[in-house]
């Protein structure tokens, strides 16, 4: 049984403002989805293995990298607060 | 100008008799545009370089170094990006967002010489079958403007369906290219998983996500498919397509019989669907039953890999690189008011059901079990495919909806049951014009739906135009 506070639970850990009258709500469709879901454990999967295929590196090596700066103004135009080159935010510590 | 006829080839000969030129057409899909798109919101926005465009495609022409897809006026889901122009995955998190760079497709097309007329709606980040989710309103059916045109993908299908466009891309997690297709009786394809890049298009569950074309013809998306596709450095899951074995086709077509059984499916879609299969016997195929005993638990294996891979993809949403920024008291508090305020309703109930099945103490209740599922699912695919060249399903359960009429998730979720199989395989699947239904006085599309093996693109192509009727 899902329950309003372990909504709030979820929603703390995904960083999201939700109110107790929606936490209510979510909580009611959460139950009705994870029921329906729940169907997975109605499979024999023990001959099934975890899928962790090949390891490889698909990234480019360091050597293609672009010049410097090249895309600095393209992305930082679009924060909404910069400082310089930087992204602003508040103070952390 | 006869815009409902009118399909890739027959324009670019057009173009090419000097027929007409690319502003006449541009022009023409501007007035549709104009007349009909206040009612159906298809588009969210046209782009303002679009005649800029129509020219220098022109040049293109008159210099003899025009291709196949010079001039032809492209529709984008808006959550495919393009330098310098607005898209925001019809999400309030991304008001005035402006794409810093080309999507690969994007790139590509560019190099043909299309023309973008404008940017399409969608579910909020490609979340729902319906486009109700849109932060910008919801998509009208142009057969029935009480009605959705499907999704994600709505207003690329309705651009299409209504001819505001000659063609669209859109995206396709779990149906949203073929289901809003079927809604709008165009043809929708939604591609071998990483035959075509995701680069430039907002994750939704990257491990599920392809871009597609929504055309009118068979011909048409094939001409597309073979543009867009390709390896991609930007994207490591993308390939050239070229792995997998290449049988030959004995125009074998399967039908997972007890999967039609299904609550939840209208009589008049599955009668459709079988006068289909009649007209595919007619055409020399065979059709025969088969046995997929796991594909109707595909659904619940999507809805707790999706979420869960939209968690983490929609975790990059914060307030600080790009988008919506609401102020709290200190950064963290940042992050949950932007996110709180940014996000809709179902993008954020998505969210939450991703974190519940990561969470410690359920992941191995569902995400482990859904990783196993999906492996033992593909199994099934590639098992049915020694026997037969090609599966057959409707692609929805149902025709068009009213606006309004499924608002509980789940009911919403379950209008996935035939398309989603194909984003868990990763396999390829088209969406064609499979005859319509009747509802409240108005005659309503459904798709007829065909599945092949990874890259055998070419076998729904050549029996998709055979269905057709395309030489």
């Amino acid at each position: 049984m899902i329950k309003k506070d372990d909504v709030q639970k979820l929603a703390n850990l995904a960083r999201i403002e939700t109110t107790d009258t929606e936490a209510e709500e979510f909580a009611n469709d959460l139950e009705h989805i994870l029921e329906y879901v729940g169907q997975v454990n109605t499979l024999d999967l023990s001959d099934e293995q975890g899928q962790t295929g090949p390891v490889f590196n698909v990234m480019r090596e360091d050597g293609d990298a672009h010049e410097s700066g090249a895309h600095t103004e393209d992305l930082l135009n679009a924060a909404p607060d910069r400082e310089g080159n930087y992204f602003k935010v508040k103070k952390i510590l | 100008m006869d815009l409902g006829n009118l399909t890739i080839k027959k324009l670019g000969n057009m173009y090419r008799a000097k027929e007409v030129t690319v502003r006449e057409v541009v022009d023409a899909y501007l007035k549709e545009i104009e007349a009909k798109n206040g009612e159906l919101n298809a588009y969210l926005g046209i782009y303002d370089d679009v005649i800029e465009q129509a020219e220098e495609a022109q040049k293109k022409i008159d210099a003899g170094l025009g291709t196949e897809l010079t001039g032809v006026p492209f529709a984008v889901k808006d959550n495919i990006l393009i330098k310098g122009k607005r898209v925001g995955a019809a999400s309030k998190i991304l008001e005035n967002y402006i794409g810093s760079y080309d999507a690969f497709v994007i790139e590509k097309l560019k190099k043909e010489g299309v023309v973008f007329i404008g940017r399409t709606n969608l579910d909020e980040f490609a979340m729902g079958g319906s486009t109700e989710n849109s932060a910008y309103g919801v998509t009208k059916n142009p057969h029935d403007t009480n009605r959705v045109a499907g999704g994600s993908s709505g207003g690329s299908a309705a651009a299409v369906g209504a001819d505001l466009a000659l063609v669209s891309l859109g995206s396709d997690t779990g149906g949203s290219i073929r289901q809003p297709a079927s809604f709008c009786n165009v043809v929708g394809l939604k591609p071998t998983y990483g035959s075509v890049s995701r680069s430039g298009l907002m994750a939704m569950g990257s491990s599920l996500d392809v871009i597609g074309p929504i055309t009118k013809t068979v011909t048409d998306a094939e001409i597309i498919f073979n543009t867009i596709k390709g390896k991609d450095t930007k994207d490591g899951t993308s390939h050239d397509g070229e792995w997998g074995e290449k049988k030959e086709t004995k125009k074998v077509i399967g039908v997972p019989r007890s999967f039609l059984g299904i609550d939840g499916i209208d009589d008049d879609v599955k009668e459709n669907f079988e006068k289909s299969l009649e007209d595919m016997r007619k055409l020399g195929y065979e059709v025969r039953d088969i046995e997929m005993p796991t594909l109707p638990l595909s659904l619940a294996v999507y809805y707790i890999i999706m979420p869960a891979e939209v968690s983490s993809n929609l975790s990059r949403f914060d307030g600080v690189k790009y988008g919506m920024h609401v102020d709290g008291e200190n950064l963290v508090d940042d992050y949950f008011k932007t996110r709180g305020a940014g996000f809709g309703k179902e993008v954020r109930r998505r969210i939450l059901i991703g974190t519940y099945v990561l969470s410690s103490g359920y992941y191995d209740a569902y995400y482990r079990k859904a990783v196993l599922a999906r492996n033992k699912i593909k199994k099934e695919f590639e098992e049915v495919f020694k026997d037969v060249d090609v599966i057959a399903l409707p692609t929805s359960p149902v025709p068009s909806f009213k606006i309004g009429e499924k608002s509980d998730p789940l009911s919403l979720y379950l209008a996935d049951i035939f398309t989603v199989s194909a984003n868990i395989a990763g396999v390829p699947a088209i969406s064609l014009p499979g005859g319509t239904v009747e509802r409240d006085n108005k005659k309503l599309p459904t798709g007829f739906q065909l599945f092949a093996p990874h890259n055998r693109e070419d076998i729904l192509f050549s029996y998709g135009k055979s269905f057709l009727g395309e030489d």
